[in-house]
C-alpha cells in the first residue's frame, strides 16, 4: 500500500506511468467509469476548498465509485478534539482510499502512518499538494508533448507559493529544465530551495524582476497571484503589482508555443483579455486535475 | 566531592560550545537530574572562536548520550578523559534521527495541535548539519 504525501514520493517511472494512464482515460473515458465501481473514497477537509475536493469527488465518481466525508473541520469530530490519528483508524474501516486536506503541515503524513488504507495529501497548508504538482505535470506533458528540455518560468509570489515549490522539486528530476524566476525581492524562492534543490542539482535558473525581458525565451510561463498582505507596505506593492500581472501587450513577446498556467484562484495577476489566447490553458488544467486524479487513484487501489 | 575544574581524573570535556549555549546543553543532557560533578565555563578566551562555553563533567559516562550534542552544536567537541589524561578527542556523531530532543517550533506544524505525537527530525543535510522536522520539514534553528 502507497501513500501520496510529498511530489517526490512519486519516482520518476511511477509518475510516467500515472501520466500515461491519465492521457488513457482523456483519450477513452468510458472504458473507466466502472472500474472502481464498490469502492469509497473519504475526503477529509479540515478546510474549506472547492477546486480540490470537487475535482476528488469528480475523479471517484467519474471511476464509478463512491464519495463520502467532510468540507471543514466544524462539521468533523476534530471539533470535538479528535486527533487525526484517530480518525483515519476510523476512517480506515469505513472507506478504500482517503484525501486529506488540513491547515496544519504534515497533518496527512501524520494519517499515512495511522492508516489501513492508501491516504493522499490533499494539500497541508503551506506544505505540499501532490495532486496539483501531477495536475501540473499532465498539462505540461499532455500540450506540450514532453517534461524536458523546456525552460519554465515562475512569476509572481515565490516565497510562499507551494505549488512553485512543489513543481521546481518534480521538475529537476527531468533533463534539461531551465528556470527563470520572476518575482520582487521580497518574493523570491526560499533559501533552501535555491540552495538544496536549484544549486545542488547543478540546475540552470535566473531570478529577474521583469516579466517582459524573459517572455521570449518561455516555453512554460506558471503564474501565481501577488498577495497585498505579503508586502511590508502599500507603496511597495502598488509599485511592483503591474510588473507581475500578465496581460495581452505582455503576450505579445511570448512564443508562439507557449503556455500560461495557472494553479487558480486568479484575482487580478492575469488580465481576463487573455483567456481566450490559445496559449492560455489555466482552466483546461484545472480539467486535467480530475483526470490525474483518476488516475492517481486506480494507481493506489492497484484497479485496471 | 569538590570538582577540580583544572583537571578531571575520569569523565568529559565539552568544548568549543558556541558562547551562551552552555545552559542549553545542560538541559538537553538533563544533567539536573544526574549525579554528576558539573562545572559550567561561560565566555572562555577561544583563539578560534573569540568566546566559547565549556562544560566539564566527572564521572563514567554510561548515563549520558553524547550524540545528542550533534544535533544542538555541531562544532562542539568532546574530550573523553581517563585516569587524567584525554585518551579520545571526537566531534559528536550525528544521529540519522532524533526524537523528543528537540522540538519544531513551526506553529503551523501538525506537533503543535495533535496530542502525544513524538517530535522527531531526520538530518538532512550532513555538512551543514540541518535537521528538519518529519512531519512540515522545517529545519531546525538552533538559534
Amino acid at each position: 500500500m502507497k501513500h501520496i504525501i510529498s511530489p517526490t514520493d512519486l519516482t520518476v517511472s511511477e509518475l510516467s506511468d500515472i501520466l500515461e494512464l491519465a492521457e488513457e482515460i482523456i483519450q477513452n473515458p468510458k472504458k473507466y467509469a466502472n472500474v472502481c465501481h464498490g469502492k469509497k473514497l473519504a475526503t477529509l477537509f479540515y478546510e474549506p476548498s472547492t477546486r480540490t475536493r470537487l475535482s476528488f469527488e469528480a475523479a471517484m465518481l467519474n471511476l464509478g465509485g463512491s464519495i463520502l466525508g467532510f468540507s471543514s473541520a466544524d462539521s468533523s469530530s476534530a471539533s470535538k478534539g479528535e486527533s487525526v490519528a484517530d480518525t483515519i483508524r476510523v476512517v480506515s474501516s469505513y472507506a478504500d482510499i482517503c484525501a486529506i486536506r488540513h491547515p496544519k503541515e504534515g497533518a496527512p503524513y501524520v494519517a499515512s502512518i495511522h492508516s489501513s488504507i492508501p491516504v493522499i495529501n490533499a494539500g497541508d497548508g503551506g506544505h505540499n499538494h501532490p495532486t496539483q504538482t501531477l495536475t501540473d505535470l499532465l498539462t505540461i506533458k499532455n500540450l506540450k508533448g514532453r517534461l524536458d528540455n523546456l525552460t519554465v518560468g515562475f512569476c509572481g509570489d515565490l516565497k510562499f507559493g507551494r505549488t512553485v515549490h512543489s513543481l521546481i522539486n518534480a521538475m529537476v528530476r527531468y533533463d534539461n529544465i531551465k528556470f527563470i524566476l520572476i518575482s520582487p525581492d521580497e518574493l523570491k524562492i526560499p533559501a533552501y530551495l535555491r540552495d538544496e534543490v536549484l544549486i545542488a542539482n547543478n540546475i540552470s535558473f535566473k531570478e529577474v524582476k521583469v516579466l517582459e525581458e524573459v517572455m521570449p525565451e518561455l516555453d512554460l510561463l506558471y503564474m501565481t497571484r501577488v498577495q497585498k498582505e505579503r508586502f511590508f507596505n502599500e507603496e511597495d506593492y502598488i509599485r511592483l503589482k503591474d510588473a507581475f500581472i500578465l496581460d495581452a501587450k505582455k503576450m505579445t513577446y511570448a512564443k508562439e508555443d507557449m503556455l500560461v498556467l495557472h494553479p487558480l484562484p486568479r484575482v487580478n495577476e492575469i488580465s481576463t483579455e487573455i483567456d481566450n489566447d490559445p496559449r492560455a490553458v489555466y482552466f483546461k488544467q484545472a480539467e486535467y486535475g480530475v483526470y490525474a486524479r483518476m488516475a492517481l487513484i486506480m494507481k493506489l487501489l492497484e484497479v485496471e | 566531592m569538590m570538582l577540580n575544574i583544572g583537571g578531571l581524573s575520569q569523565g568529559v570535556v565539552i568544548d568549543h560550545i558556541k558562547a551562551g549555549g552552555a545552559m542549553k546543553i545542560y538541559t538537553y543532557l538533563n544533567l539536573e537530574n544526574l549525579d554528576y560533578s558539573v562545572a559550567i565555563i561561560k565566555n572562555a578566551k577561544s583563539n578560534q572562536m573569540g568566546k566559547k562555553d565549556i562544560i566539564k563533567i566527572e564521572g563514567s559516562l554510561k548515563d549520558i548520550d553524547l550524540d545528542i550534542l550533534g544535533v544542538l552544536d555541531h562544532n562542539i567537541t568532546l574530550n573523553i578523559i581517563e585516569n587524567g589524561t584525554i585518551i579520545e578527542k571526537k566531534n559528536p556523531k550525528l544521529p540519522e534521527h532524533v526524537t523528543n530532543v528537540i522540538k519544531c517550533k513551526n506553529p503551523r506544524c501538525i506537533t503543535s495541535v495533535e496530542r502525544d505525537l513524538p517530535h522527531s527530525f531526520k538530518l538532512t543535510d550532513k555538512v551543514n548539519c540541518v535537521y528538519r522536522c518529519i512531519y512540515c520539514e522545517q529545519a531546525f534553528e538552533r538559534r
